[in-house]
């Protein structure tokens, strides 16, 4: 049984189709990128994954049962925790306010500063900057923080939208490193990226997607050299 | 570059009206302590910022929500006379004393409140913003008109009987009531708890982030819903203190008594920067003072307080919208 399932999801925005048939799923422990261009429907996937989407038609099946109907809130406590694009970095909240929202759905006290431990391991510019309010820091370091964030609430499938988005060549080389680190460490991990080189280098499988469908699948090696995907994404 | 001459000369001319203003009320308290002697404008200014402590009751309600739902909830001020009138019960029917008068008409304000809400502002949330303007207009009308029926508290003016004697002392010639010692003291005390709660505990740290960002809220796990109905609690709470501590400072009660101090607050809380907990606060404290010293000094005053109040909000929204202690609203990507 595959950690989560999407089948032939259709999305509305009122009477835009944003989504119209998109399936692919994840095993436990791969990490699985969703490329495509602008408006093919990639971060709308990862807001119905969410919950804070509504499908029309299609399911969303998480270890088995079905989550189209779950609240947001259930989805987090259930293992699927969301990175979202533009980071959305609580900007007047201090670091470690932010981390601590990000461990919202849990109760117990030394577990969640066990993991805010490992947290401040796998990022230590964190930790040298608790104090500081979220809107303060320097664009790596808030996707650092939304990172560490959407680990707080120790997830099982950790889904990240755009994670190198606008950031220097440099550091879109650590943030996925980390991300590999994260996967590393038992995390699967869904990656949806517009800097699709990057992505299919550090995924073990992959699918394209165009308009709101998926027109492609495969091992993310493969579709690395595939000459289609070349021309259309790696340019 | 034209754009930039034209903006730097704009916050030149900006800064020369606050200047003239801050000049202005230099000029005229100089003239007032002139006039009537210190004593009795000191005695001005304390019964101004007793005043204010009340409208601050009301006006972090406003704020608060305003914050989280951009929502000017105008039905607070209604919700702050039920908290008068459920004291007026609880302590002339039925011989309560004041502490348990006053916690009953908070916890009967922060039910009204969150029902409100739920009933007629939740199902409006994704409707344009003009539609639960007018819906918490009209909540505001029916609350006012449902209690003035003779079943329900009755169309006229009660008095009302304070729980405690009055006791005046004199300080060095300037008047000081037990009332304003525990208007000040209960409002701080009330304030410092809000404080604590909106800083320190996990619900009031997702406040501050529903307020931020709903989605990014939603996806931390928060219950954005519960979220809202707290800060209608907390709001309501407070403002059912401060209906009681009204009553008691001016002891006639009317359903209609909720109006007046509704809107200076939220000329306050507009005054203070709405969104602003601080601004709330200071907001209010120059709006009661305000208030008492135009009905202190100035011919025909208290004709002329109300007035006062609605040329600030209105000088507030030419000069500076964002009030003294708004940031200006970030743009949106």
């Amino acid at each position: 049984m595959p950690l989560l399932q999407v089948e032939d999801l259709h999305v509305a925005y009122g009477a835009i189709r944003a989504i119209q048939g998109i399936s692919f799923h994840i095993e436990a422990g791969e990490i699985v990128t969703l490329i495509g261009a602008n408006g093919a429907g990639k971060s709308t996937t990862l807001r119905t994954v969410s919950g804070l989407l509504r499908p029309m038609q299609g399911d969303v099946l998480y270890q088995g049962r079905s989550i189209t109907r779950t609240s947001p809130e259930r989805i987090v406590k259930m293992g699927i925790s969301q990175v979202p694009e533009g980071r959305l970095i609580f900007s007047s909240l201090t670091v470690l306010e932010n981390l601590e929202m990000g461990a919202y759905t849990r109760k117990d006290k030394n577990e969640i500063r066990d993991t805010m431990k490992q947290v401040f391991t796998s990022f230590p510019r964190l930790e040298e900057r608790r104090t500081q309010l979220g809107g303060t820091l320097s664009g790596g370091e808030q996707q650092m923080l939304a990172m560490g964030r959407g680990l707080m609430s120790r997830p099982r499938l950790l889904l990240l939208d755009e994670p190198s988005m606008g950031l220097a060549p440099i550091l879109v080389d650590e943030i996925f490193e980390i991300i590999k680190t994260i996967n590393a460490q038992g995390t699967s991990i869904l990656l949806v990226e517009q800097n699709a080189a990057m992505a299919l280098s550090v995924a073990d499988r992959a699918y394209v997607l165009e308009t709101g469908r998926t027109v492609l699948e495969g091992d993310a090696k493969e579709l690395l050299h595939n000459p289609e995907v070349r021309e259309a994404y790696l340019g | 570059m034209k754009v930039l001459i034209l903006k730097n000369s704009l916050r030149t001319l900006v800064w020369a009206i606050y200047a003239a203003l801050a000049f202005g009320l230099l000029w005229g308290i100089v003239a007032l302590v002139r006039m009537n002697g210190p004593i009795f404008f000191i005695q001005a200014i304390i019964d101004g910022l007793r005043l204010g402590f009340m409208y601050a009751l009301i006006a972090l309600g406003y704020t608060m929500v305003y914050g989280i739902v951009r929502l000017i909830n105008f039905a607070h001020g209604d919700v702050f006379m039920v908290g008068a009138f459920t004291s007026f019960y609880a302590i002339t029917r039925y011989n309560w004393s004041f502490v348990p008068a006053i916690l009953l008409a908070m916890l009967i304000c922060t039910v009204l409140n969150v029902v409100i809400e739920r009933v007629a502002y939740k199902p409006l949330r994704n409707a344009p913003r003009i539609a639960s303007l007018i819906t918490a207009i009209g909540v505001s009308f029916f609350l006012e008109y449902f209690t003035a029926l003779s079943f329900v508290f009755g169309p006229d003016f009660i008095t009302y009987r304070r729980p405690f004697p009055v006791e005046v002392w004199n300080v060095g010639g300037i008047l000081i009531t037990n009332i304003t010692v525990i208007i000040v003291g209960i409002t701080l005390a009330l304030l410092l708890s809000l404080q604590y709660i909106i800083r320190r505990t996990k619900i009031g740290k997702a406040m501050r982030a529903t307020a931020l960002d709903k989605s990014a809220a939603r996806l931390m796990g928060i219950n954005v819903d519960g979220v809202i109905s707290f800060t209608f609690a907390l709001g309501a709470a407070l403002a059912g203190a401060g209906g009681v501590l009204y009553a008691i400072a001016f002891p006639q009660i009317l359903t209609f008594m909720g109006i007046m101090p509704g809107l200076k607050a939220f000329v306050a809380a507009v005054l203070g920067g709405i969104g602003s907990i601080p601004g709330a606060f200071v907001g209010s404290l120059l709006m009661g003072t305000t208030d008492v010293l135009v009905v202190s000094f100035m011919p025909m005053g208290s004709r002329l307080r109300d007035l006062i109040a609605f040329l600030i909000l209105i000088l507030v929204f030419l000069i500076k919208p964002t009030g003294i202690f708004g940031e200006p609203q970030a743009e949106k990507v």
